[in-house]
């Protein structure tokens, strides 16, 4: 895959500590790529330094092959969906998706306002001040402000984390349907396992600075590279150093299939979620474990004695 | 929704407003009643417009009326773009000490500020073929505005998302650009508000202006002042209530933009 976007071991140092350290990164064209990690991880610092708004202490950043890390803001094709959006409050919907085209003297300005317009949903809010406007569509405002300017990478500031729960699913489907419309590259950065499993194309964790593992989805949730890596993606149930996902984790009172690798147990807990049900037990040999079993199978109450088991197939192993 | 209180607190409360009000503005109310009476002296005789004949024909005081505007016009521009322009650097990259030693400014004693004022003017005319003049008058007045304006303008600032700009140079503008399109319109009203507060400061002055004026730039206060001490002349009665009445709606307007 050609590359769009290039971090070459990028550092970012402040007075008191290191933000980002040694981190490398290749975005492909029209990719839909993710950073995860917890707050203070320093994937934001990363996606500031892609927008201009931070100089990295050491490193080089490549866009189309061209260094831009010594370009100011306006100096690069890149354009930041904010996490509080920063709409202008002054100007109208019109005006703000305007201001980038107007800054760059470009042409067309009205018909490109109105395709955007159309592709975020939003025609006929377009006199309309941000005030005026719901969460989602100030969000749509804000997306729709630096789609307009064709950048050959978006950067998305966790768009979603002020908007309702309700909402975000929603959002989520539509924010990949533009992507995948316009083609435009997407660097996302989120604290949230589930939307960066859901969305990306490839993905990127984070922590303490540093950049963990990339890979797909599929990969960084089945083959994690380090216990960080495994648990942020999801619950997992350490036994005897290995780890095991609570959904290959099984709960039998009877005997367990051959192969697989087996322990008795006794029901703590059995919870029912909706979609299935978690079934917490100790085993005998000491850590509690969840198993996510199907509500349509054999339900367990607390003290019962079982087996629990799991296929070595399914066991996460480290270096 | 319903404000907290006591019932029988609200008359007691307001009286002791009315109260309040009277004392801090009885003075101005009995100088512009006397400014429309007949006599001369303190003693009601019935309503006239002489004094403010009288005023209205005075060359002296028009003239003065004509210079303090003219400075408190110039004062007025320059210390509102110096100020505007210090509010925001203050505001990208806090000084607490260069802000501090602004507000200095403030708390000078006027006396003091004049005085200095004319020793540094002396000391540099040694160097320039200059004098005492209108020139002096509205840099002293530059000088002691421009901490009201920051002030002002600060206050506005904070309210400010400071992310518009980085947001405005993500969309392709430059910093020019960004303060411009972005950081003035959103402060505009404080602008406005710090310009009057600024004009009204300057109009006003007198300590400093005495100190540094020459001898054809006297201001309205000044002559007012000259005026008031060569004895009891209602048609500073009249002048007085004219700039309270004028001042007093530039302040309304000055406090209804600080809301906007």
């Amino acid at each position: 895959m050609e590359s769009v976007l290039e971090l070459e071991d990028i550092s970012k140092d402040y007075p008191a500590h290191r933000a980002v350290n040694a981190v490398s990164l290749d975005v492909g064209r029209g990719e839909f790529f993710s950073l995860l990690g917890p707050s203070g991880c320093g994937k934001t610092t990363t996606l500031r330094m892609v927008a201009g708004f931070e100089d990295p202490t050491t490193g080089q950043i490549r866009l189309n092959g061209a260094r831009i890390h010594h370009l100011k803001p306006y100096q690069r094709n890149v354009s930041t969906v904010f996490q509080n959006y920063a709409l202008f409050p002054h100007l109208t919907v019109q005006q703000n998706i305007e201001f980038g085209l107007r800054r760059r003297a470009e042409n067309h300005i009205d018909q490109r306002v109105r395709q955007v317009l159309e592709l975020v949903q939003l025609t006929g809010k377009e006199s309309r001040y941000p005030s005026q406007l719901s969460g989602g569509e100030r969000q749509r405002v804000a997306l729709a402000r630096s789609l307009v300017l064709e950048p050959d990478v978006l950067l998305l500031d966790e768009p979603l984390s002020a908007l309702d729960p309700n909402l975000r699913k929603q959002v989520r489907a539509e924010l990949k349907n533009i992507q995948r419309q316009t083609g435009i590259t997407f660097l996302f950065v989120t604290h949230d396992q589930e939307e960066a499993l859901s969305l990306s194309d490839r993905l990127g964790v984070m922590s303490g600075g540093e950049l963990q593992q990339v890979g797909t989805p599929e990969d960084l949730y089945l083959r994690p590279r380090t216990r960080f890596v495994a648990s942020f993606l999801g619950l997992v149930n350490w036994i005897d150093g290995v780890g095991v996902r609570p959904e290959a984790t099984r709960v039998t009172k009877g005997p367990a299939e051959t192969g697989a690798r087996s322990m008795p147990a006794r029901v703590v807990q059995s919870t029912f979620l909706g979609n299935c049900v978690h079934v917490e037990a100790r085993m005998d040999a000491g850590p509690t474990v969840v198993a996510e079993v199907s509500r349509l199978g054999e339900s367990f109450s607390e003290g019962e004695t079982v087996d629990v088991w799991w296929q070595p197939d399914d066991e996460l192993t480290f270096e | 929704m319903k404000k907290p209180g006591v019932k029988w607190l609200a008359a007691p409360l307001a009286i002791y407003a009315v109260l309040a009000y009277l004392f801090l503005h009885l003075p101005l109310l009995i100088l512009s009643g006397f400014s429309f009476n007949e006599s001369r002296f303190t003693v009601w005789q019935g309503f006239s417009l002489v004094w403010y004949r009288a005023a209205f024909q005075n060359q002296q005081l028009k003239e003065a009326a004509w210079n303090s505007l003219i400075i408190a016009i110039f004062a007025t521009v320059a210390a509102t773009i110096i100020g505007t322009l210090c509010a925001y650097g203050f505001w990208k990259r806090s000084s607490p000490v260069l802000a501090g030693s602004l507000y200095m400014s403030l708390v000078t004693p006027e006396i003091v500020s004049g005085i200095s004022l004319l020793a540094f003017y002396q000391w540099i005319f040694r160097f320039l073929r200059v004098q005492l003049g209108m020139h002096t008058v509205i840099l002293a007045h530059v000088s002691f505005s421009i901490a009201y304006v920051v002030i002002v303008v600060m206050a506005r600032l904070r309210t400010v998302d400071a992310q518009l700009e980085e947001a405005a140079l993500d969309l392709g503008a430059n910093e020019w650009e960004a303060f411009r399109y972005v950081t003035l319109p959103a402060i505009l009203p404080g602008v406005i508000a710090a310009a009057l507060l600024a004009f009204t400061v300057s109009f006003d002055d007198y300590v400093i202006t005495s100190m540094v004026a020459g001898v054809d730039s006297e201001t309205l206060p000044m002559v007012i002042y000259a005026i008031a001490r060569r004895g009891v002349n209602p048609v500073v009665n009249a002048i007085s209530a004219l700039i309270v009445m004028g001042f007093g709606s530039l302040i309304l307007i000055s406090e209804r933009l600080r809301e906007t």
